[in-house]
């Protein structure tokens, strides 16, 4: 549905992003994964057909964005990181300006804004003026607007900025459902929200392209041996040196306590090994009182700090 | 087309639900109705003085002496007040980032710049439309020479409509409404008043800044003339503008 190859946008001389190639199927959802700046809203722009990339291709459905651009705006919905609406309009009205501008002419639009109200929940609010809307009401109707034109992709730049952690919810909720038969696109700086929506997820820094892939695989990837957490009763040291016999144990890290006569490690292992069986037997049969024991899974927020920052070694 | 439409309404309706419209309505005609008290009242003056000298008196003329001057004045006025109707149009999009979803949708440039465009001059339309009742008036204690009358209101809708396009291509190139309104004043005055140049600078110069001042063209329009030159003048003045609007949205998409 989505296909980019080498794609480059300079501003000046300085980039906004460098050669960065990727794809999308039909039904994905895609998340793109960087820090403020790293180039998510340019590569959007390219792919909305707003700014023209300065070398590389990008298509859109099959139609590229620079030669038949029409073509690709027909096919997109996109919200763009400052909502644009417009304050004096009321809900439906704005709705209805938006699908004329799309195109859309008399029954099939009506209709077809009464299923963008229903489905995004602004049902109670379709005569307000949006000027006097709250901000989670602002963003479902920059939503509805980008689904107005019922579009194979749908582009959302930073869909969840700014909202209570309610809206936040509500609004994955929304574009979980709107996935399926649309290619969605969505950028984001959290990255737990990328590993909950994305079938897979872009990180960029600094405009290029640092990994493509799922959000399992990229754990896996990067989760070279398994962690452990562990909260034990006893005396620091004589635990640390029952920890560190364990087969397969490569090191014991303290971590702060939880409170006063227990102690807390973090156990790393080597590759192939899971040390959480040996390890809590070790504990129990020197005398020690376990209270805890966990693995740790690697977040996706440590897997960004990782990419980024190997990036940016090399 | 129907996408020029849409935004050719959506902009009618911003100016007519908002109070800028009214405004500006409301400044031209009050000021057009007190230039128009005053000449009248000059007008009956001299009329009165008249009455002693039958001969001059034959001399008199509503057209010269009323209406001529009116849509001279009126053009001052349109001057003053067509840059408040453009200078947001294209700003106030970027300013809002309205751009974005204007210029992402299936519309091409011209769909938006000509329906802001003719919105504009809708309002310019209806503004002029209400100062008929000054000949309405006019013509019920005189004869109107309703040629000239017609002559001058075209006159002053094509004067306008320049206004009009040079403030929107002045909107397109910044995204402050301040700036855009400044700049499309002071060149609407600048081609108004190039003229007066003229004694001063050589025979072939000056014949071409006759061409190009706004002022030159206007003045057989409110004399009763219609010249195709002057209508082509203005035609060409106009689109030469939202030609260069076109650019510059372009442009800006290229720079980013």
């Amino acid at each position: 549905m989505i296909e980019v190859q080498h794609l480059t946008k300079y501003y000046g001389r300085h980039p906004g992003i460098l050669d960065v190639s990727f794809g999308a199927e039909k039904g994905e959802i895609l998340g793109f994964l960087g820090p403020n700046g790293a180039g998510k809203t340019t590569a959007m722009r390219i792919l909305t057909c707003y700014l023209p990339p300065s070398s590389g291709m990008a298509k859109v459905a099959g139609y590229d964005v620079l030669d038949q651009s029409l073509e690709v705006r027909r096919r997109i919905g996109y919200l763009p990181e400052n909502v644009p609406l417009y304050h004096d309009l009321s809900v439906s009205g704005y709705l209805g300006f938006v699908a004329r501008l799309k195109g859309m002419q008399g029954r099939s639009r009506r209709a077809r804004i009464e299923k963008v109200v229903e489905e995004c929940g602004l049902a109670e609010v379709r005569n307000r003026i949006i000027g006097k809307l709250s901000k989670g009401y602002r963003q479902r109707v920059g939503l509805a607007q980008a689904l107005v034109n019922d579009p194979d992709v749908l582009i959302l730049d930073e869909p969840t900025v700014g909202l209570d952690p309610r809206q936040i919810i509500e609004i994955r909720e929304l574009i979980r459902n709107l996935a399926g038969r649309r290619t969605v696109i969505l950028s984001t700086h959290i990255l737990p929200e990328a590993s909950l929506l994305c079938n897979r997820v872009i990180i960029i820094n600094k405009g290029k392209l640092v990994t493509v892939d799922t959000p399992d695989n990229l754990k896996n990837r990067l989760q070279r041996g398994m962690t452990v957490e562990i909260t034990v009763r006893g005396d620091r040291e004589a635990i640390r040196g029952v920890l560190e016999t364990v087969t397969g144990v490569s090191s014991v890290t303290d971590t702060s306590a939880p409170s006063a006569g227990t102690c807390a490690f973090r156990v790393e292992a080597r590759e192939g090994f899971d040390v959480r069986e040996p390890a809590a037997q070790a504990v129990v049969t020197n005398g020690f009182g376990l209270l805890e024991l966990a693995p740790v899974d690697m977040s996706l927020e440590d897997i960004f700090v990782e990419l980024v920052t190997q990036e940016d070694i090399n | 087309m129907s996408r020029m439409i849409a935004i050719y309404l959506r902009e009618l309706g911003y100016l007519f639900n908002s109070i800028i419209a009214y405004i500006v309505m409301m400044i031209f005609t009050l000021l057009a109705g007190y230039f128009f008290y005053n000449l009248l009242a000059f007008f009956n003056l001299a009329s009165i003085q008249m009455m002693q000298n039958p001969l001059a008196a034959g001399e008199l003329s509503l057209t010269e002496g009323v209406l001529q001057p009116l849509f001279g004045n009126m053009s001052i006025v349109l001057l003053l007040t067509m840059p408040m109707l453009t200078m947001r149009l294209l700003s106030e999009e970027r300013k809002l980032g309205t751009a974005e979803l204007l210029f992402t949708c299936p519309i091409s440039d011209w769909d938006a710049i000509l329906g802001k465009y003719f919105a504009a001059a809708t309002v310019l339309a209806t503004m002029l439309v209400l100062t008929f009742v000054f000949p309405w008036l006019l013509s019920r204690y005189a004869a109107v020479e309703w040629g000239a009358v017609t002559s001058g209101y075209l006159g002053l809708l094509f004067l306008g409509m320049a206004y009009l396009a040079m403030g929107l291509f002045f909107s397109s190139i910044t995204e402050n409404q301040i700036v855009a309104g400044i700049l499309s004043f002071g060149f609407s005055l600048l081609f108004l008043i190039i003229g007066w140049i003229n004694p001063f600078v050589s025979e072939g110069l000056s014949r071409v800044i006759a061409q190009v001042s706004i002022l030159e063209h206007f003045g057989s329009f409110s004399a009763g003339i219609i010249d195709t030159n002057d209508i082509v003048y203005y035609f060409c003045f106009s689109l030469f503008f939202l030609f260069l609007c076109s650019r510059v949205l372009e442009s800006n998409r290229w720079r980013g």
